[in-house]
């Protein structure tokens, strides 16, 4: 299975995603954002970091990127698309994902080992998790303060597009402590949490970040 | 109207700003000698910054020469006088690092001042040819409570982090200690490191007539032109020219990160001949540089330098610090696919000059020639000067005043009560309220990081392959002795290195001191320097290069001398990491090295008494070495559990963070006295724990370390017989309250962090 990691100006984690979807037992393709080439890939990561300086909006310009216009419309005929960090922001600004991220409530960049609690196990991203497993991966962000108006929040609670929820301190002032979202076919997922960064014994905190990578595997098996 | 080279010859007599640029007048006549006439505006300006303290080293170079007088160490593939040493680690591999003092702008503009600070040193080891893999910082403030402290250390650590994530590099580890005597006058060291193959390494020469000059990455601007001396230069000139501007420079890390991108793939495609970047001086440091390094001149059309602000003249154009900007040398056949790359990143990049077959660097601005000098005497004549020297006044009395007579606890109360006020002191205490601000796991290879003793980056997934860093910089230990004080520095960073079972390979420093003009001070460094030097011929240590900042006082008062000295390790196999936190229970617990009364310059004292005297304690490299080697084989043979350094706190802070790391204490005999077991701050020791206490004994006994048993982990409670039970819970509660009851608890503070620091996601 191939698994495209988008590189935008000011990507940072691309070569931890790239190393994620390997460790996972994928194959990761390298994908530049000025091209039109998505590669014949299955389903793309977008990475961790700053594209474009965040400047603007974190993720406002790199969604407007020419390979970020495909994947929106792949994404919207169901290839599985996973945002991680600048990447949810992406996704966000995209339209693919409803909510915004804000700069966190107290202002600071914020790194630490976190908990989460993973909401929906039957997304592509989430397959290989139980239902209400904990696990703790990094976060580390300055503007990871998830927000929507209180009548969507209401809505995306109902349709259940919570993914993943913090749990056991909230790192960055979101709303109802939402860390990551899906899409209404449970396809795209975008999170603020670096689950790339918990995939080695000898470099994360845990090996739970793994099974974002996997799941998409399982997803494909059972496609 | 410019002053070109024909109206200076012309004009002899018209008089010169010299003194307002910071040149002496026998400097000035030495310009004018070199030359044979005046110096242009724009020559005076050139040879005013690169002859400065900051860019000629005239002050320490004639001291500095003791590292350069070291035995050549094979493991240095590149030494001093390059842009930053580079060490051969094995398998092909070659690691360089560098720490660079952003200290006078980190004081103006903190946030700034830190964030170009690790700009530049990323810089540094991006120009040898390395991708930078991680950084590190040492940091020095005034009083932790003082006012001004809380203006300036929120700011530098959101620059230091605000630029280093957004570049993508993992922050490893560091330093953040208080005193008085940087109130006015706080230290940003930072650090960088990088790794390449041998065979990519790559110099600031420029070589090869006929070869282009390319200026590319960020637009020239006013930023960073240096304070008083060339505007004093441009009013001489024209006194309607650009208004005052800055002299901090401001940081863009997203272009500073394009332009890694974009250097490592001209590296990669072998488009590049010579390479410098634009720091200190600007296109006057890189060009003279470059040429000074070559065999042959350099011409540069001046005006072809892409500007942010085009009222500049030239002598600002030349003395710019704008920052993300560098200079390279290329083939006239490889331009285009230069330019090609540089502007898949969105990098620009223009032709500005070529490689001529003179001995001369020209500069031309539209069509006049501004420039015409012999690089040499720009960037590497400049002037020498043996300045006189003297022991400080005070010192005898200083050493006489030993913490001995100081009042001690006695009973097993204030004992306990001394521990936790060494622990929950600022320079003691948790310093998550920082470290959370930097990002540790970009790049997926951080081993270890803060508040582990040594950083430990993996260069080589196939293998495992990695090296480990420490910076450690204890100035009341200098102040009491530069000599001792700077070796004792060298140990600790030699021990953090080792205690995570790498094998120390190589030293680099960043020496803070006062105004050498002070004989006071010019004594305080050039001991520390003999000190270093020595150090590193008994370790067998070769001195990589370093940074030298001086003038760093408040009226007459300098700071604690301050050399900061980092040492690189290498790790075979990372996965044989040690470390430093106690995480099983039933293992033993053993003291590693001599414990002996030394108080002297003590965190004890400063802590409790708030006094400073004393002599430091003895150095002993032949315990450290065999210490090292000991830490290193029990590494090897899977013998240790955890190891952690003692240093500034004793014994005392070394348990304490021990048990903190995840929360499982201990209970404990020491030998002796339990005060000198708790607070002595003697070298050359470690604490480690076992579940093979016969087989460690044994491998000490062979390496000639002495070994202590000290007793078993387990619970939440440090239990040690003579002292007071210190739960755990009130250990963390106090160790981790100092900071954040200092500077904010973040949750607290929303719409209060002070202007300029702008973090972004």
């Amino acid at each position: 299975m191939r698994i495209g990691v988008i590189t935008f100006p000011g990507s940072l984690d691309d070569v931890d995603a790239a190393r994620a979807v390997r460790l996972a037992g994928a194959e990761p393709v390298a994908l530049w954002h000025a091209s039109h080439d998505l590669e014949d890939v299955d389903a793309v990561v977008l990475p961790g970091g700053f594209s474009y300086g965040d400047y603007l909006r974190a993720g406002a310009i790199a969604a407007r990127a020419p390979l970020v216009q495909d994947v929106v419309d792949r994404a919207r005929q169901g290839m599985p698309v996973l945002g991680i960090c600048n990447g949810f922001q992406v996704l966000c600004e995209a339209g693919l994902l409803p909510g915004a991220l804000t700069r966190n409530g107290h202002l600071h960049f914020r790194n630490r080992d976190q908990a989460l609690r993973i909401e929906r196990a039957d997304t592509a991203w989430t397959a290989s998790y139980e239902a209400r497993q904990r696990i703790v991966v990094p976060v580390k962000n300055g503007e990871g303060r998830y927000v929507a108006a209180p009548a969507d929040l209401d809505r995306i609670e109902g349709e259940g597009r919570v993914a993943v929820r913090y749990v056991e301190g909230n790192p960055n002032g979101s709303m109802r402590d939402i860390a990551g979202v899906t899409s209404e076919d449970g396809r795209v997922v975008g999170l603020m949490p670096h689950p790339e960064h918990a995939v080695e014994d000898l470099t994360g905190p845990s090996t739970d970040g793994l099974g974002f990578f996997t799941s998409i595997l399982e997803a494909a098996v059972s496609a | 109207m410019i002053d070109t080279v024909e109206h200076a010859a012309k004009t002899p007599d018209e008089a010169q700003p010299y003194s307002e640029l910071g040149l002496e007048s026998d400097e000035y006549h030495r310009i004018r000698d070199i030359l044979g006439r005046r110096p242009t505006t724009a020559e005076l300006a050139m040879y005013s910054v690169m002859w400065s303290e900051h860019c000629s080293y005239k002050s320490s170079k004639v001291h500095l020469r003791r590292f350069g007088d070291l035995p050549r160490s094979e493991a240095l593939l590149v030494g001093i006088g390059e842009n930053a040493g580079v060490v051969d680690v094995g398998d092909g591999y070659a690691v360089t690092f560098k720490v660079e003092s952003h200290n006078h702008p980190s004081y103006v503009e903190p946030y700034q001042g830190a964030a170009t600070g690790v700009g530049g040193i990323v810089r540094d080891i991006l120009t040898m040819g390395a991708r930078p893999v991680a950084v590190m910082d040492s940091l020095r403030f005034g009083r932790a409570d003082a006012p001004d402290t809380a203006r300036v250390l929120p700011g530098v650590v959101a620059g230091v982090g605000g630029y280093g994530n957004c570049l993508g590099l993992p922050n490893i580890g560091g330093e953040l200690l208080f005193d008085e005597c940087y109130a006015g006058n706080p230290l940003v060291n930072a650090l960088c490191v990088g790794v390449m193959r041998h065979e990519d390494v790559h110099l600031a020469k420029a070589e090869g007539v006929g070869n282009k000059v390319v200026l590319f990455g960020a637009r020239t601007g006013g930023d960073g032109i240096g304070g008083v001396s060339v505007l004093a230069s441009e009013t001489f000139d024209d006194a309607g020219g650009p208004a005052k501007r800055p002299s901090v420079q401001v940081g863009d890390p997203f272009t500073e990160k394009l332009l890694i991108e974009a250097c490592l793939e001209l590296f990669g495609q072998d488009l590049v001949t010579g390479i410098q970047d634009l720091g200190g001086a600007g296109l006057s440091c890189a060009t003279s540089e470059l040429a000074s390094a070559g065999a042959g001149g350099m011409h540069v059309d001046l005006d072809r330098v892409p500007l942010r602000d085009s009222t500049l003249t030239p002598a600002e154009i030349l003395m710019s610090e704008s920052q993300e900007r560098m200079c390279a040398i290329v083939e006239p056949d490889k331009v285009e696919r230069f330019l090609a790359v540089c502007a898949k990143w969105d990098v620009l990049a223009t032709v500005i000059g070529e490689v001529t077959d003179g001995d001369r660097l020209t500069v031309d601005w539209h069509g006049e020639r501004i420039v015409d000098v012999p690089p040499r005497t720009v960037a590497h004549e400049g002037p020498v000067y043996d300045r006189p020297m003297q022991r400080p006044a005070d010192l005898d009395d200083l050493q006489a005043d030993d913490p001995v007579r100081l009042p001690r606890p006695r009973t097993p109360e204030e004992l306990a009560a001394h521990w936790l006020a060494v622990v929950a002191s600022p320079d003691g205490a948790d310093k998550t309220w920082v470290t959370e601000q930097y990002d540790r796991y970009v790049r997926g290879n951080t081993v270890l990081a803060q508040p582990d003793d040594a950083g430990v980056v993996r260069i080589d997934e196939a293998t495992s392959r990695g090296i480990a860093l420490a910076l450690d910089g204890n100035a009341r230990y200098a102040r009491l002795d530069p000599y001792a004080g700077a070796q004792l520095n060298l140990a600790e960073a030699y021990r953090n290195v080792a205690v995570s079972g790498a094998r120390p390979l190589a030293v680099t420093n960043c020496l803070n001191f006062g105004s050498p003009e002070e004989p006071e001070v010019m004594w305080q460094f050039a001991e520390a320097v003999r000190g270093l030097a020595d150090a590193c011929r008994d370790l067998g240590l070769p001195v990589t290069g370093g940074n030298v900042s001086l003038y760093n006082q408040t009226g007459d008062v300098a700071i604690n001398p301050t050399p900061v000295i980092g040492v690189l390790g290498v790790h075979d196999d990372v996965r044989r990491r040690v470390p430093t936190g106690w995480r099983t229970a039933g293992e033993t617990v053993l003291l590693l090295g001599v414990t002996r009364s030394e108080f002297g310059g003590c965190a004890w004292a400063s802590v409790v008494h708030g006094h400073l005297g004393g002599r430091p304690p003895a150095v002993d490299l032949e315990a450290e070495r065999k210490l090292g080697e000991l830490l290193a084989a029990l590494g090897r043979e899977g013998l240790v559990t955890s190891a952690h350094d003692l240093a500034d706190g004793g014994l005392a802070q070394t348990l304490a963070e021990s048990a903190l790391r995840h929360g499982l204490g201990a209970r404990l005999d020491l030998p002796g006295d339990a005060f000198t077991a708790l607070f002595s701050e003697s070298a050359a020791r470690a604490v480690i724990t076992t579940t093979d206490p016969g087989g460690v004994k044994t491998t000490a006994r062979w390496a000639g370390v002495a070994v202590t048993e000290l007793g078993v982990t387990g619970g939440d409670v440090l239990a040690v017989d003579g002292v007071a039970d210190l739960p755990l819970a009130e250990v963390r509660a106090a160790w981790t309250a100092t900071l954040p009851a200092l500077f904010g608890t973040p949750e607290a503070t929303v719409g209060a962090v002070p202007a300029g620091t702008v973090p972004t996601s």
